[in-house]
């Protein structure tokens, strides 16, 4: 069953009449309704690309917040094989938030890591809806440094709305945890790719997206705080989140325009959710080019070109 | 501009009799805690500290510098130079006029003054929030002037100490204020691989972005007593579980307890407490032989 975001209705209205029709057909095979469908199909793929086209802010937060948006567990299942999930911070617990594991990509063993959101209920509760809490991250932190001593390439897959504000989360450290994984992320000498796929929520998202190439879908975000947040703590007023969203800039059009990402990867039409397949694979091509493009950087320029990437954000405005 | 604004403004101010910009135009400040009045001068005289309740009220980044550095000598650094409001902002109000706003009322360029000089004979460079400058926020110039008093401190091979004071990043600067938290975080990975200490001393209060960077990343934590110190704000986390909080959640003691800072020190203290700290991870001797005075403004 699709969900429809609701500037989608003239789409839905449209694929609810072909539902219709093709219900009618079966029901009656006298009626010959295949002529009416293609025609109501094409008017679909129009309204689609209208209406996609011209996605604001706010409206990119719906779609990069799509219930059927892939996830992590999607991307993992169909980049990789032989991947193999690690769990537990050796600390305190294992938060399934943040899945973190060792894969091959193409054959070349990897590090990948990502926040995981759910899909249904139950899973959605596994995994805390994506918002990590200290443990994730400290786990992020021992695979990194693993895949740093083997000399495994990392990447990272962001898609969290942010780190989880619980009580045990600020008493197990989260900040600290977050500023460990970010200097983690920054320190290690191998090639690091980050892919913003979803929501790239603030702080939560920023501990393991500082890669020497840093990605976003085309409709994903990527913000300081939420839309609702800002225009709860600016505005006083958390019904003006489009406003927010719209001046925040948190678009990858924006992102790119500002310097902070290297490349927007293409959804299909009418979003990642409505041919998961097509985008995975084109996140799979530009993550096969990136490490291309670095697999003669040794160790030591690779953290400096990263660390001075970050440094040089911002100057050239 | 620095010897301007640090010291022949003050000067002019104080032989007229002006009144610095540091103290409220209120002459009676209240305790927030016990409700007692204090005078403003007795409040400045104690370090901002209410005499009778220790009450730690947010100390004027001027101030802390002047108290920090022995006999008030600092050589400032300068703040450089960012990108003003790069994303043409606005909320209820436009952030240049916030920015405007804030220079004139706290007479900083931005939130952060960093000086070098002297603590009890030991060099180093400190970096200081001013509260009142947009919640002590972290934007481009407050990143851009830590990474500079990192470098300098690398250059100066000399310690550092942040004192920050700040509600977290600033949202006006979207996710460029974001990407402060990476940039910070390469400025002090810069001390520690140059060997050198950097210590927190957090204050009331440290929040948000500031405290998932370089706040909780110092060889040594510090804190003010009672100041709020936390990631995510409180009424976020109470909305989200909706329960009440445990007592004294988010305070340094709470965070000591926690294994999060590893004191609380009194502001009175802090001074001997770093010199202490710093003069043992830089191997100095317990009496600093002779004070070799850097440069000092004017």
């Amino acid at each position: 069953m699709q969900t429809y975001l609701d500037f989608e209705k003239p789409i839905s209205d449209l694929e609810g009449k072909i539902h219709e029709l093709k219900k009618l057909a079966s029901e009656d095979e006298s009626i010959d309704t295949s002529e009416e469908i293609g025609r109501l199909e094409s008017r679909v793929r129009e309204a689609t690309r209208e209406i996609y086209a011209k996605l604001g802010a706010w409206e990119k937060t719906q779609v990069a917040r799509h219930p059927q948006r892939p996830h992590f567990v999607d991307y993992a299942a169909k980049l990789f094989t032989d991947f193999t999930p690690l769990a537990g911070d050796r600390n305190f617990g294992e938060d399934a938030a943040i899945q973190s594991g060792l894969a091959r990509f193409n054959g070349m063993p990897v590090a990948v890591i990502g926040q995981e959101k759910g899909h249904d209920t139950k899973t959605r509760l596994k995994h805390n809806f994506g918002s990590p809490r200290p443990e994730g991250y400290r786990k992020a932190i021992r695979v990194m440094e693993m895949a740093d001593r083997f000399g495994l390439p990392v990447i990272t897959l962001v898609d969290t709305a942010g780190a989880y504000p619980g009580v045990g989360a600020e008493e197990r450290g989260q900040a600290e945890a977050i500023a460990r994984s970010t200097e983690m992320c920054l320190a290690v000498k191998v090639p690091m790719i980050s892919i913003v796929i979803g929501e790239g929520g603030s702080g939560g998202a920023i501990a393991i997206a500082t890669g020497n190439r840093v990605y976003m879908l085309e409709h994903a975000i990527y913000s300081v705080i939420s839309p609702e947040g800002a225009a709860s703590i600016l505005w006083r007023d958390s019904t003006r989140a489009r406003e927010a969203a719209t001046n925040m800039k948190i678009t990858a059009e924006d992102l790119k325009g500002l310097g902070i990402i290297d490349e927007i990867i293409p959804e299909p039409l009418g979003g990642a959710h409505r041919e998961p397949d097509t985008v995975i694979a084109a996140t799979g091509k530009v993550i096969a080019s990136a490490l291309q493009d670095m697999s003669n950087l040794s160790g030591e320029e690779l953290r400096a070109a990263r660390r001075q990437k970050f440094l040089d954000i911002g100057r050239n405005l | 501009m620095n010897w301007i604004t640090n010291y022949v403004r003050p000067r002019i101010n104080s032989m007229l009799g002006r009144p610095n910009r540091d103290v409220p135009e209120n002459l009676w400040i209240k305790c927030p805690e016990t409700g007692e009045m204090v005078f403003h001068k007795d409040l400045e005289e104690n370090k901002w500290v209410i005499p009778a309740s220790g009450y730690h009220m947010k100390m004027p980044a001027k101030a802390r510098l002047k108290d920090l550095f022995d006999g008030g000598h600092i050589e400032s650094l300068q703040q450089p130079k960012v990108a003003q409001d790069p994303l043409k902002f606005r909320d209820s109000k436009r952030y240049a006029d916030r920015l405007k706003d804030s220079r004139v009322k706290t007479e900083q360029e931005d939130t952060i003054l960093a000086g070098i000089g002297q603590v009890q004979g030991l060099k180093l460079v400190a970096v200081v929030h001013e509260f009142n400058f947009i919640g002590g926020s972290l934007g481009m110039a407050a990143g851009e002037a830590i990474v500079r008093a990192c470098e300098r401190a690398v250059s100066e091979k000399c310690p550092l100490v942040i004192f920050p004071a700040s509600g977290g990043a600033r949202m006006q600067e979207g996710i460029l204020s974001l990407m402060q938290l990476p940039r910070t975080t390469v400025a002090v990975n810069m001390l520690k691989e140059a060997g050198l200490p950097y210590v927190v001393v957090l204050t009331n209060p440290t929040t948000g972005g500031v405290t998932a960077s370089y706040a909780m990343l110092g060889d040594v934590h510090i804190a003010e007593p009672g100041a709020e110190i936390g990631f995510a704000g409180k009424r976020v986390i109470e909305q989200t579980l909706r329960e009440k909080l445990p007592e004294g959640f988010q305070t340094s003691e709470y965070l000591l307890e926690h294994g999060m800072v590893d004191m609380v020190v009194k502001r009175h203290d802090i001074p001997s407490t770093l010199a202490k700290i710093l003069k043992m991870l830089t191997k100095q001797p317990v009496q600093q032989a002779v004070a070799v005075p850097v440069a000092v403004s004017a």
